[in-house]
Formats: C-alpha cells, sequence, structure tokens
C-alpha cells in the first residue's frame, strides 16, 4: 500500500468541485475570492504531483517553477480582487453581488 | 518500509485537513468560519507539498497564502462583512444547482483519476534532495523571461491595487472633464 499520483489527483479534484460550489452558491464576493483560492489550490497541487509522480521523472522541477508562478499569480489576483471589493463596499455598502447590479450607480 | 507507512499515514491526514477545510469553507454559515477554515486547507495543501518533496513550494505556500492571501481575505471580511448583524453572514443561493454541479465535477474528475492512475506505484526516494537550488538555476535560466515577466506584473498589481483602494479614480469618471482633471 503506497501513496501514488491518484491519491493526489483525487485529492486536488475534489478540492477543485469545494471550490466550484462555493463559486456558484454563495453571494458574498469575498466568499466567491475563497473559491476560486480554492480551485486554484487544487490546480496547483496537480502541478506539483505530476511534476513528482508523472512520467517526466523525478528529477524534472519544471511542475514545480509552474506552482510557484501559480502562487504568485493567485496572490496577485487576491490583492486586486479585495481592492476592487473595497471599491464596491464602498460604492453600494454592500458585497453581495446580486445587489451591487449597478453601473455607473 | 517504515517510511512508506509513515508516508501514508500523513498523507491521509493532510489530505483530511485540506477537505475537511474546504469543506468549512463551503458549507460554514459564517464567513469568519470560512475564513479560518481556509487556513487548514492551505496548511493541509503546504503539507502534501512538502510530503511530495517540493519543499519550496511547500515553504512558498505557507509564506504567501497563509502569510499573506489569508490575511488579506481576513482583513475584507471584517471590512466589509456585517458580521455582527446576524448569525448567517454568508448566505448561499442555489444549493441544489451547486450540489449538482458539485457531485458531478468530483465524480467526474475522481473517476477519471483513479482509472488511469489508480494502481500505479510511487517512485519512492529514500532521500530527496533539496528543490530549492535546482529551482533557483532554473528560475534565472530557462525560466528567466517568466520571472521578469512576473516582476513586472507584480509592480503593475502593487500600483493597480494602491489606485484603486484608494478610490482616486472616481474622479476621472464623470466621463467629458476627464482633459481637465487635476493633476
Amino acid at each position: 500500500m503506497s501513496i501514488g499520483l491518484g491519491h493526489y489527483l483525487v485529492v486536488s479534484g475534489l478540492l477543485f468541485s469545494l471550490g466550484l460550489y462555493v463559486l456558484i452558491t454563495r453571494k458574498n464576493a469575498v466568499a466567491m475570492l475563497m473559491g476560486v483560492e480554492l480551485v486554484l489550490n487544487a490546480a496547483l497541487l496537480n502541478m506539483v504531483a505530476f511534476s513528482r509522480l508523472g512520467r517526466v521523472g523525478p528529477d524534472k522541477l519544471d511542475g514545480q517553477v509552474f506552482a510557484l508562478f501559480g502562487i504568485v499569480l493567485a496572490a496577485a489576483e487576491a490583492v486586486v480582487a479585495l481592492a476592487l471589493v473595497l471599491q464596491l463596499y464602498r460604492a453600494f455598502r454592500s458585497v453581495d453581488t446580486t445587489e451591487t447590479t449597478d453601473l455607473k450607480g | 518500509m517504515n517510511g512508506s507507512i509513515v508516508q501514508v499515514v500523513l498523507f491521509y491526514l493532510l489530505a483530511a485537513l485540506a477537505l475537511t477545510g474546504a469543506c468549512l469553507v463551503a458549507f460554514s454559515r459564517s464567513i469568519v468560519h470560512s475564513a479560518f477554515a481556509l487556513l487548514g486547507t492551505f496548511v493541509g495543501v503546504a503539507g502534501l507539498y512538502a510530503l511530495l518533496a517540493a519543499d519550496l513550494v511547500a515553504i512558498v505556500q505557507v509564506m504567501v497564502y497563509v502569510g499573506g492571501v489569508l490575511i488579506l481575505i481576513l482583513f475584507a471580511v471584517m471590512l466589509t462583512a456585517r458580521v455582527d448583524e446576524g448569525k448567517e453572514s454568508n448566505p448561499t443561493v442555489g444549493k441544489i444547482p451547486g450540489l449538482l454541479a458539485m457531485l458531478a465535477m468530483a465524480g467526474l474528475l475522481v473517476v477519471t483519476a483513479v482509472k488511469a492512475f489508480g494502481p500505479r506505484t510511487v517512485i519512492s526516494e529514500a532521500n530527496p534532495p533539496s528543490t530549492v537550488s535546482p529551482i533557483g538555476n532554473l528560475l534565472l535560466s530557462k525560466y528567466v523571461l517568466p520571472f521578469e515577466a512576473i516582476s513586472v506584473l507584480l509592480l503593475a498589481v502593487l500600483l493597480g491595487a494602491v489606485t484603486i483602494a484608494s478610490g482616486r479614480m472616481r474622479k476621472g469618471a464623470g466621463g467629458k472633464q476627464e482633459g481637465e482633471a487635476p493633476r
């Protein structure tokens, strides 16, 4: 009994589906951002798992470099999204995405 | 053999931590609870990275996600959500379609993963070498262009986030008088 690539892919698939559920069901913009983070984490876990256990061989580190770039992109996306959420809250006093529907409101 | 047992137990513990955190994020009624549950997910995934011998990625995950993104999200929650007003600060819409989509996606991904990679075993190195120095070499040789591009992106994000969050943009949003906007 040992841990193979399939185990990691199952974990990452479940993380992705939970993130998808959050994205579909939440109305709060900050909560939706948490869903995006879950999805991104699932994708990055896939990259690292393939880089270690896939056919490329364990000494190839390209997957890990991709994961590092992905982490940086996720952080950048979170910063801009939260700045937008703050402005949204300033304009509407709410971050509920079903209420904040006016353009140029 | 001993090491592999430890590996198996650690994998299941970390996977359980990550998935429990994700479930709490998905199903918790308070958005503050969701934000704190995200901590479990990030730490669990960082542990899985460490288990995959990706030590640098694990450390960066802890530093950037737990130390940065999570704190930012918590700040945003406290600045925007009126958590003290009611118990349910994190309402959901369309639970049934959401659950259906989640189950369909989970089933598809899990079945595909198990069918494609189920019986394959691990390449088990006794003591995998540190990845820090090879990744540093890769970043400055093969991936130097994305590396530089991402540094420019970070600068743009820094300026953009400050501009958006400071609210200066709204002055220029008047339309016609953009030309004589104050310097």
